[in-house]
């Protein structure tokens, strides 16, 4: 095991986000803040509950969950298309280091700066609604495998991408609908019966799902459902790694 | 000399269809500078790549200190430094990182004197702390050296390295191979500039159309394929070669002032060493006065394109 290969590029993308840190990491705090002070604060408090539980806070788990994926995706994707784009990744595919000791590398920092984010963005919620989380174990789990799972993701992404356009095409054009739509903001319960089916379909659905869980003890889908889907949808991106591994797709010619 | 890079019936085609290699075999022995010589698209980058373990092989075997480059990746990718043709860096790293990124990346273990005295070595120390964007064209093409040479490799890849480098550059390059040889170290450079590998191989590989056309001790290459001129300036021109001078076969220049004998060097039989004194002899014997006389042999350059051009 090429250890310190690993360290270098796990350091080496720490570094990077510290030097786009607003980009990174203030950003899409301040994002999260304007929901919770728009939707949360403001429309919130002429909303009535949702399951019992008050709108401000309701929305916590998917307005964290949406930077917390599109952030994963685009720290693990910029990660490896950068090397690509400069060229530099040939030094990384001359060197003693297994396919996976490179996704280790790129994945966990990005999977380590993504749940940094979400903890700062849960910090940055309790400051506005007062937040009891039930379960802060599995909420930590869901958080971490979430951010693993995407990063994962974007990882792939950044592989097939040839070019800055492709980076942004997932993250903004499939991503975010889907967390809108995956009930970030109601209870898929409030959907006619028809879209309701349809929104089952939705994979996000079952992340913010597990995620609320976690924080109030109820949820549109069952947490060992939501657990299934997440870590499904991790083998899935391990899997297809595994391929472009094996047949060094856009990696080698 | 014992064999540190050893190919076998190596080839390659890419996706498109377009066979970059053809059944390459070569033996690279453990401190020899090899230059690859080739016109562009010959295929030495395509066959570096491989044996650094960028691009595939579609056939053959590659062994590096006597591991399979695929098999035992670790092994034989740890002994590989290389350099490059395009200058493919980070540029809002900072020149000490980057080289220590190198090092650990090449699964060493931090050694700050080392990466200290690598960037010493390639005059980069004042650098030390500069973004790489900061840095000229011939100090980027020295940091990639610096980043080949920190995990401490046996056989150096230098693909181009003095292409667009200015004189003093490429100087120094060639005194740090120099160097590097002397340390140990087996050097193999792709290359444009024939005087570069003139001056620094031991051996050298004609590589075209993806074709090894030949690997010889640079000295035998130029004994076998090169040719030499005695050049003859008479003072009083003439109108046609003497009677007496038939048998050397001489060309006469337009104006009548220059005689020319040329001969293949590695016809020894034809007693050639003598050709100089029996030439003058015969020369002052048919009544003609020599102003001048000069020598030459055929320059590894003139082997080269006739080399590619035959091919």
């Amino acid at each position: 095991m090429n250890y310190q290969g690993i360290r270098v590029i796990y350091r080496n993308e720490m570094l990077r986000a510290w030097h786009t840190k607003t980009q990174t990491i203030l950003s899409p705090v301040l994002t999260t803040m304007l929901y919770f002070v728009v939707f949360g604060a403001a429309i919130g408090s002429r909303i009535q509950q949702i399951d019992g539980i008050d709108y401000g806070a309701f929305i916590v788990p998917g307005v964290v969950m949406l930077p917390l994926l599109t952030q994963s995706i685009s720290n693990a994707a910029f990660g490896i298309f950068f090397p690509k784009f400069t060229g530099t990744l040939f030094e990384i595919l001359s060197a003693p280091i297994s396919f996976w000791e490179i996704v280790i590398g790129y994945v966990g920092a990005a999977a380590t700066k993504s749940a940094i984010l979400g903890v700062l963005m849960l910090v940055t919620a309790s400051a506005f609604i007062d937040l009891d989380i039930a379960h802060p174990l599995w909420m930590m789990v869901i958080l971490v495998l979430t951010c693993i799972a995407f990063s994962l993701f974007g990882f792939i992404i950044g592989l097939w991408a040839n070019n800055f356009e492709k980076l942004q095409l997932i993250p903004l054009l499939v991503v975010t609908p889907l967390v809108f739509l995956g009930g970030a903001f109601y209870s898929i319960d409030m959907l006619p019966p028809f879209w309701q089916t349809v929104t089952l379909f939705n994979p996000v659905v079952y992340l913010i799902n597990g995620f609320r869980w976690s924080f109030f003890g109820v949820a549109d889908v069952g947490i060992w459902i939501s657990l299934g889907m997440i870590l499904a949808f991790l083998l899935l991106c391990l899997v297809t790694i595994g391929w472009i591994f094996k047949t060094g797709y856009r990696l080698r010619q | 000399m014992n064999t540190i890079v050893s190919i076998k019936n190596l080839s390659k085609t890419y996706a498109g269809g377009f066979q970059a290699l053809k059944d390459i075999n070569l033996d690279v022995r453990e401190g020899e500078i090899l230059a690859l010589l080739g016109p562009n698209g010959a295929g030495k980058t395509t066959l570096i790549s491989i044996i650094c373990g960028i691009v595939n092989a579609s056939h053959g075997t590659v062994a590096v200190g006597g591991y399979d480059n695929r098999r035992d990746f670790r092994k034989t990718r740890a002994l590989i430094g290389l350099v490059p043709q395009e200058l493919p860096l980070g540029q809002w790293d900072r020149v000490w990182n980057t080289a220590a990124f190198s090092r650990g990346l090449f699964g060493r273990p931090p050694d700050d004197a080392l990466v200290a005295r690598t960037l010493r070595d390639l005059s980069l120390w004042d650098k030390r702390n500069s973004m790489v964007q900061q840095l000229s064209g011939g100090m980027k093409r020295r940091l990639l050296i610096a980043k080949a040479l920190v995990h401490e490799p046996r056989v150096l890849f230098l693909d181009e390295p003095t292409a667009g480098v200015d004189v003093a550059l490429r100087r120094d390059t060639w005194k740090l191979i120099d160097r590097l040889r002397r340390a140990g170290v087996t050097i193999i450079l792709t290359t444009h500039y024939i005087d570069e590998a003139e001056a620094m191989a031991d051996r050298v590989g004609v590589i075209n159309h993806g074709e090894l056309l030949l690997v010889e001790n640079k000295r035998q290459l130029m004994c076998k394929l090169g040719k030499k001129r005695i050049n003859v300036e008479l003072l009083h021109p003439i109108t046609a070669i003497p009677a007496a001078l038939a048998g050397y076969q001489l060309a006469l220049s337009d104006d009548g002032v220059r005689l020319t004998y040329a001969y293949d060097i590695a016809d020894s039989n034809a007693g050639h060493e003598f050709a100089v004194t029996v030439l003058l002899k015969q020369l002052s014997e048919a009544g003609l006065t020599v102003k001048d006389i000069t020598t030459r042999e055929t320059s590894l350059e003139e082997i080269f394109v006739d080399l590619v051009r035959d091919a």
